[in-house]
């Protein structure tokens, strides 16, 4: 299968530059942000491989800038609504009875609202900025990894090695985190690669409204944004960020997918809640 | 199937009380005093306590929260701060086109998916196959945000086909149709292929074919009927998808649609509409979900009986 092969190279040559272009992107702070009058809406030309937006900022620089904050964002948010989540699963599957009862019922909750929509909500009334969108995005997609820990919990309570771990009196933090969590390792990193994409997509969409990362802070959603206006005298501020994203959520599927193929992972039942 | 059936309706229920309860916290969420946030900061301080009387936010919370339950249940959803209209009233104006939009893009997924899915699944392991499953997976990590203005570029502007935005006439619909039904086709073709080769082999698809049943009647009356009910439920459970997609598909169109009506009401504060524009999508997509359920046993005893014990 070369096609197979192909993608994988890709998907991983994709993340490796949106890795690269984040690590760069604070040398290029500057001039992300270095308004040009002279330049406005200027074609890509050989000083601005990518052209100029409407405020003459080169629209190379503030790709570049907005990987490093679509990376910041997918990191904190992935990294929070999956610590989060985990523990509050392991806690439900563990303890089960009321506790769980409790929970999980928060959790049908959340997932009641459409994901997006209750994050452009929390969003709104949170106020714009960073830090507010990381704290919306996380409100609402601690759910699945809470589901997902949950259900693994279950069934790796009544695993052997575990009741073994129970009759010699190990203390339960110590079985959960030595006995229970390296088992449920796998299918949480593939929930987790395709909780990037989802957030990176999430993110430039509240960006988009206007919601999250604001002005003069780059993000490919307030990019997108921006450039809309000049949609016919100007495209290259659209399809610039529009494809730098496109590439990195396909990559993060892509990985995503051969991640699960490859840790043999049974995710997303269709009576789970979630699909991909 | 009556136990399930209302086993179905009780715990939905429930779900629609938290679904109430959390829209009720989102106006407390607000960093700070909700009303000066609405005002603005140089706003008289007789406003503010007038503002406040009018939302009953100087009462003690428990009383704000009985109240909200109140009146939410018996379909008053307050009055907009921007124009004085009930919530409800400006709600009931704008569902017509976000209900047409999201149907059509529904029709366009489902029309697009189910071919795709079904020559995917037939054809495993052919190159048709992975060529299917790679243009699914780019249809699911295209962004709408860029989608939309790419759609523009081409068909509105470039090809001249359609117009740019706004909802006038049937081709006005056909570029956020696509933009919005792009992702769920992908989804769905996932589903087709994969619910469909589950399908394929049963032992009854065998028998079928032992008995030299032909291949177009072997898929039609016993292969896709058996893999719709997994097909069906993703669609229900897509719709949330497809609703919080229509947000931002309506700001990019400008289609005056319930998400171009909570985004124009974050901009103006007029936080009762964002409020009641959230539970109303919310309370939809739940009783959809519940309807989808109840169906889904209907059509397949097992799900009934095991489910209707489980709540």
């Amino acid at each position: 299968m070369t096609l197979v092969r192909a993608s994988n190279l890709l998907a991983l040559a994709v993340c490796l530059a949106w890795l690269a272009a984040a690590l760069a992107a604070g040398a290029l702070a500057d001039v992300s942000q270095a308004i040009n009058l002279e330049r406005i809406l200027a074609a890509p030309d050989r000083l601005a491989r990518l052209g100029c937006d409407d405020l003459g900022r080169p629209v190379a620089a503030r790709l570049i800038a907005g990987a490093r904050t679509s990376l910041l964002v997918a990191l904190s948010v992935a990294g929070c609504a999956m610590l989060v989540g985990t523990s509050v699963g392991l806690v439900a599957g563990w303890v089960g009875g009321w506790v769980d009862l409790v929970i999980m019922r928060l959790v049908d909750v959340v997932l009641a609202f459409p994901g997006l929509l209750l994050a452009i909500a929390l969003a709104a009334v949170l106020g714009p900025g960073l830090v507010n969108l990381v704290l919306a995005l996380v409100l609402v997609s601690w759910v699945s990894f809470a589901r997902l820990a949950r259900a693994q919990t279950l069934t790796l309570r009544q695993a052997g090695h575990v009741e073994a771990a129970r009759a010699f009196a190990v203390p339960v933090p110590r079985i959960l985190l030595r006995h229970v969590v390296p088992l449920m390792a796998a299918p949480l990193i593939v929930e987790l690669t395709f909780a990037f994409a989802a957030v990176i997509l999430a993110e430039a969409s509240l960006s988009f409204l206007g919601l999250g990362v604001q002005p003069p802070e780059a993000s490919w959603g307030n990019m997108i944004r921006d450039g809309k206006d000049f949609l016919l005298v100007a495209p290259h501020i659209v399809m610039a960020p529009g494809v730098a994203m496109a590439l990195t959520v396909l990559a993060l599927n892509l990985l995503g997918d051969r991640l699960r193929d490859r840790l043999d992972v049974a995710l997303r039942q269709t009576s789970d809640g979630q699909s991909a | 199937m009556l136990k399930f059936f209302a086993s179905r309706v009780l715990a939905s229920f429930g779900v629609l009380f938290g679904v109430a309860s959390l829209t009720f916290m989102l106006l407390h969420l607000t960093p700070g005093d909700p009303v000066e946030v609405m005002l603005g900061e140089t706003s008289a301080q007789s406003d503010r306590a007038a503002l406040r009387e009018a939302l009953g936010l100087n009462r003690p919370l428990p009383v704000q929260y009985y109240s909200y339950l109140t009146h939410t249940f018996s379909a008053d959803l307050g009055e907009s701060l921007y124009s004085n209209q009930p919530v409800a009233a400006l709600i009931a104006e704008r569902l017509p086109y976000t209900l047409s939009l999201t149907v059509t893009a529904l029709v366009f997924a489902v029309c697009l998916a189910l071919p795709l899915g079904v020559i995917a699944a037939l054809r495993r392991g052919t190159s048709v196959d992975a060529a299917a499953s790679m243009v699914a997976v780019a249809g699911l990590s295209i962004p709408n945000i860029w989608l939309g203005p790419l759609l523009i570029y081409v068909f509105a502007f470039g090809l001249g086909w359609v117009p740019v935005a706004g909802s006038e006439g049937a081709g006005s619909l056909i570029l956020p149709t696509v933009t919005l039904g792009t992702s769920l086709a992908a989804v769905l073709m996932r589903m087709t292929r994969a619910s469909l080769l589950e399908v394929l082999h049963a032992p009854y698809i065998t028998a079928a074919r032992a008995r030299g049943l032909p291949t177009r009647r072997l898929l039609l009356r016993y292969a896709l009927r058996n893999a719709a009910l997994p097909i069906l439920t993703v669609i229900g459970l897509q719709l949330g998808a497809l609703l919080g997609g229509a947000v931002v598909t309506e700001a990019i169109f400008a289609w005056p649609g319930l998400g171009q009506l909570l985004v124009e009401s974050i901009q103006r504060r007029d936080y009762p509409v964002v409020q009641g524009v959230v539970l109303f999508v919310g309370a939809a997509y739940v009783l959809v979900n519940m309807a989808v359920d109840i169906g889904y046993g209907w059509l397949d005893p097992r799900v009934r009986l095991t489910r209707a014990g489980l709540g």
